[in-house]
């Protein structure tokens, strides 16, 4: 069955800096196509655990598998072409370049990265041949000027698609917070990503631009083909658009299951115990 | 080398130490409050010295009191740089303070051209010059030259002796200033957080000030030991002990003050002692404290006694 | 939505403004005394150090103080192989001079393009521990190799002749020399930050964490963007070294003071503006130069005043200082002075006149 195949597979990952653990032990994995939920009390962890699957952190004990191949040692920008994109709790877009920069510089690796070649051949997804005459290639506009017209016209192309199209001569700091926010998923679409992590998309967005949220992001799946997993306080959207829940409490994986098991469990609502819960299970 | 002269370099090495100590904590209680490289510290070590050195010239004031005077001057003198040129600018990127501390150093550096002129000037009139004997022990007469001379042993100039106990006193003050003063205690709060601190009711701006006019009086003390130990002054004395000082203080750890004060007593060591031992680098030792800071830098670059900090994401 | 000029009427335009200043250099070479010349040269090489730096600083987001560094590693390498072996015989007092300089003398191009070379070479050796670091760490540890290259310097006495320094280089640096490789220096870097590559740059200066996210070795990026800038400051020591006809590692003029100097044109400019590098870098020139009368003898009501020496570095430096604090975005923050942004500014001045 190709719907339950692992995409991501993170392996009794442990998580420590000095004395504290932030996450103990997470062995799950996420399956491709689906949307993933990662909830959980502030400081659970969460985040941390986006870290460790994006490089930033090397965990201290367990393994991440990405398609079966150990990406557990690889650096943030690697992660990258592999296949698994981010966007951020605190927005990180490149505040002084314009929207349509932000994502051109997306797809600057496929160009320019010559030691991410293996793992991209291994994985089947080398198709512009990066390597070092690129370099001289775009300052002496060697048939660089094709290959920009092409990164343009794809950037535009997600632009298009997420509604930003108007706004690409913007600067990114200009953009309202939650233009902002969708600009920072474009980007991240825009690397070519197989697997999108999404770190509290909706933090700072009205009600009704939370539900558009929620369609959008089920939209992006399907016309982008990308597995998405997603950390979220908005009970109502992580309700709405996740087929599947993992509940984190003190860097500790304690429930895992549908919406309507979630929010049955009663684990998870000790955890909680009550504060954003309460309105959601009425 | 015999054990004479290495007595001899160990106690040098902890004068030299001793000064680079008092510098490197003025750099290292500013970086531990504001993250600035207060590039303009090591000028307003030169500027104390000038001071000192009008004072007792022109203004015929006894040696002592110039001094002391000398260090007050610094101390609003570091005071008025953070008011003027740093304040300013307390929530622009960090960098453009850091160009901006550049640019007070270059404006220190050319005042002292324009006002004090860039011809270098002797120190040596202006302490009392039992200070550059040679305390002498051990070793024995002989006769060369015609005359009685005492060959080998261990000869120390009493300035040495001096630094240590003025830089033991100094430090003895500092202690009880941070740790056993309520102005104290508002520093190491800042340290931690500056918001928190502010909420708290603190003065901050007034805590910052406090803090560079307490680094640039140590400073002027280490500055006017050090004219008193090498006695040449000119607009640009301050450059290279302020960036050594630096070193210092991120060799033990920038933020702590204890680790400025090992920094300082280790780099001042190591620099003495390699001399000694290879007088044919002698030559390269500016140099050498350059390639402590980058080994430094790449291997421990929280220092010997700082905090490791943890990349937020 | 303002028009945007089609890119070959951009070509002709910019083929056109070279061709300008061309004429001007011709005009000004032929018309003007020694001394006025003499400036125009010190304009291009200025350009080429502030281009060479801004790159680094401004448009990677580098912080780096060891372009002096660089600029003395040009001007050492190609001082040395202009200079007569004859000449070369009678400056090294102290030790003989080492080979290769000992058998070779080469015409100005190639000694600059080595003297380009040999800093790139020194800035990728110093940029992979360097650039482990960030921020003001970084900045300590490139002014310490400055420093250390300087204190070579004074101390390889068969290569560099010491404390004695080079004197009598040929004074081979004139405005076709500086000019010419100024316009290189801006058409590379100009084309390069004009690409993916200059994104990625830009990227990396704005967020090191979402950089790498996107992708991006930052590592290998940063150091493409070091020794680039440290080729060009290697060339901009060439020229200097050839317009000088002298280098003294003991004064300032190869040594901190010279990156501080450079930093000071590119801040003024704008900090990551390759335009604002040169209007920084010709600014500097004149004003220094113009600033000359402070140092002479001056009469106010009849009162002699004998010339102050430094006081132009005293003005200049306040002014730094003050930029920093009021002005802190330089005259052009990171925006480049385009022939876009020209016609906007044109049409939109019309479009109001019209009204």
């Amino acid at each position: 069955m190709r719907a339950m195949n692992e995409i991501l597979k993170l392996d009794h990952v442990t998580m420590q800096f000095g004395g504290l653990t932030a996450v103990n032990d997470f062995n799950n994995h996420v399956r491709e196509g689906e949307i993933l939920g990662l909830i959980g009390p502030n400081g659970a962890g969460k985040t941390t655990v986006f870290n460790v699957v994006t490089g930033v952190y090397y965990p201290t004990k367990g393994k991440v598998l990405f398609n079966g191949l150990d990406i557990t040692s690889l650096k943030p920008h690697h992660i990258t072409h592999v296949g698994i994109s981010r966007t951020f709790q605190n927005i990180r877009l490149f505040q002084d370049m314009t929207v349509l920069d932000n994502v051109m510089v997306a797809q600057h690796h496929e160009i320019a990265t010559k030691d991410a070649e293996k793992y991209l051949v291994k994985i089947g997804k080398s198709k512009y041949g990066a390597n070092s005459t690129w370099f001289w290639r775009s300052v002496f506009k060697l048939g660089y000027l094709r290959r920009e017209k092409e990164m343009k016209d794809k950037a535009l192309n997600i632009l298009e698609k997420l509604g930003l199209r108007k706004l690409a001569a913007e600067k990114a700091s200009s953009l309202p917070y939650g233009e902002q926010r969708l600009l920072e998923i474009a980007r991240a679409l825009a690397t070519d990503a197989k697997l999108l992590l999404l770190d509290e998309p909706a933090a700072g967005m009205n009600p009704s631009e939370s539900q558009q949220l929620v369609q959008l992001i089920k939209w992006i799946r399907d016309e982008f083909k990308v597995t998405i997993f997603i950390i979220e306080h908005d009970m109502k959207v992580v309700m709405g658009l996740c087929e599947r829940i993992l509940v984190m409490d003190y860097g500790v994986l304690i429930a895992e299951g549908t919406p309507d098991e979630i929010q049955e469990n009663k684990k998870v609502i000790e955890a909680y115990l009550g504060e954003e819960w309460s309105h959601v299970a009425e | 080398m015999n054990l004479y002269t290495f007595l001899q370099n160990l106690i040098n090495g902890l004068s030299l130490g001793s000064l680079y100590a008092l510098i490197a904590i003025g750099y290292t209680m500013v970086y531990g409050i504001l993250r600035l490289i207060n590039f303009a510290h090591g000028d307003v070590f030169m500027m104390a010295v000038y001071f000192a050195f009008f004072l007792v010239t022109l203004g015929k004031v006894p040696w002592l009191i110039s001094f002391v005077i000398a260090i007050l001057a610094a101390a609003l003198l570091g005071f008025t740089i953070d008011r003027v040129a740093y304040k300013p600018i307390r929530n622009a990127p960090r960098v453009s303070a850091l160009i901006t501390a550049i640019g007070v150093s270059f404006f220190l550096e050319s005042f002292a051209v324009v006002v004090f002129s860039g011809i270098p000037r002797s120190f040596r009139n202006i302490y009392p010059k039992f200070l550059n004997n040679m305390l002498i022990l051990g070793g024995h007469e002989e006769v060369k030259y015609g005359r009685n001379v005492i060959v080998g042993g261990l000869r120390i100039p009493i300035v040495s002796f001096v630094i240590l106990i003025v830089t033991a006193i100094a430090l003895v003050i500092l202690w009880w200033i941070i740790y056993k003063t309520k102005i104290g205690m508002a520093m190491r709060a800042v340290s931690v957080d500056i918001p928190t601190t502010s909420l708290m009711g603190v003065n901050v701006d007034g805590v910052i000030g406090f803090t560079f006019a307490l680094g640039s009086a140590l400073a002027a003390i280490g500055g006017l030991l050090w004219a008193t130990r090498y006695p040449q002054l000119w607009p640009y004395m301050g450059f290279m002990p302020g960036l050594k000082a630096f070193i210092a203080a991120v060799f033990g750890g920038i933020g702590s003050i204890q680790g400025a004060v090992v920094g300082g007593f280790l780099l001042g060591l190591t620099e003495i002692m390699l001399v000694g031992f290879f007088p044919k680098m002698a030559g390269y030792r500016d140099a050498f404290a350059f390639l402590i800071l980058i080994l430094i830098l790449s291997v421990k670059p929280e220092g010997l006694l700082g905090k490791r900090s943890v990349v937020k994401v | 939505m303002p028009m945007k000029l089609s890119n070959r009427t951009n070509f002709i335009l910019t083929v056109a403004l070279v061709f300008f200043v061309w004429l001007l250099l011709f005009f000004i070479n032929g018309h003007m005394n020694t001394y006025m010349i003499r400036i125009v040269s010190l304009i291009g090489i200025y350009g080429v150090m502030a281009v060479s730096l801004t790159l680094i600083n401004g448009i990677t987001g580098i912080f780096s103080l060891g372009h002096s560094g660089f600029i003395a590693l040009g001007a050492y390498t190609s001082a040395l192989l202009t200079m007569s072996i004859h000449q070369k015989e009678v400056t090294f007092i102290l030790d003989k001079v080492a080979w290769p300089f000992n058998s070779v003398q080469l015409p100005f191009l190639p000694a600059t393009i080595i003297g380009g070379i040999v800093a790139a070479v020194f800035s990728f050796l110093i940029g992979w521990p360097s650039l482990r670091l960030s921020g003001d760490y970084l900045a300590i540890a490139t002014l310490g190799f400055s420093e250390i290259i300087r204190i070579l310097a004074l101390n390889l006495r068969s290569i560099t002749n010491g404390a004695l320094g080079l004197k009598s280089i040929p004074q081979y640096t004139n405005v076709w020399w500086s000019w010419t490789w100024l316009l290189i220096t801006v058409l590379f870097v100009g084309s390069l930050v004009n690409s993916s590559f200059g994104r990625a740059l830009k990227a990396i200066r704005e967020d090191r964490v979402a950089a790498a996210s996107m992708g991006i070795n930052i590592f290998k990026h940063q150091l493409l963007s070091f020794v680039i800038g440290g080729f060009f400051a290697g060339i901009s020591g060439s020229l200097y070294a050839h317009w000088l006809t002298t280098i003294d590692p003991r004064t300032t003029s190869i040594g901190v003071m010279l990156t501080f100097n450079v930093l000071i044109m590119i801040v003024i400019g704008g900090l990551g503006s390759i335009s604002g590098a040169i209007i920084g870098a010709g600014l500097f020139a004149i004003l220094t130069e113009w600033l000359r009368f402070l140092e002479e003898p001056m009469k106010i009501f009849s009162f002699e005043f004998s010339g102050i020496a430094g006081l132009r570095m005293l003005v200049f430096s306040a002014m730094f200082v003050m930029v920093m604090i009021f002005w802190p975005r330089g005259i052009m923050g990171r925006k480049e002075l385009t022939w876009n942004t020209l016609y906007s500014k044109l049409r939109r001045g019309s479009g109001e006149s019209n009204e």
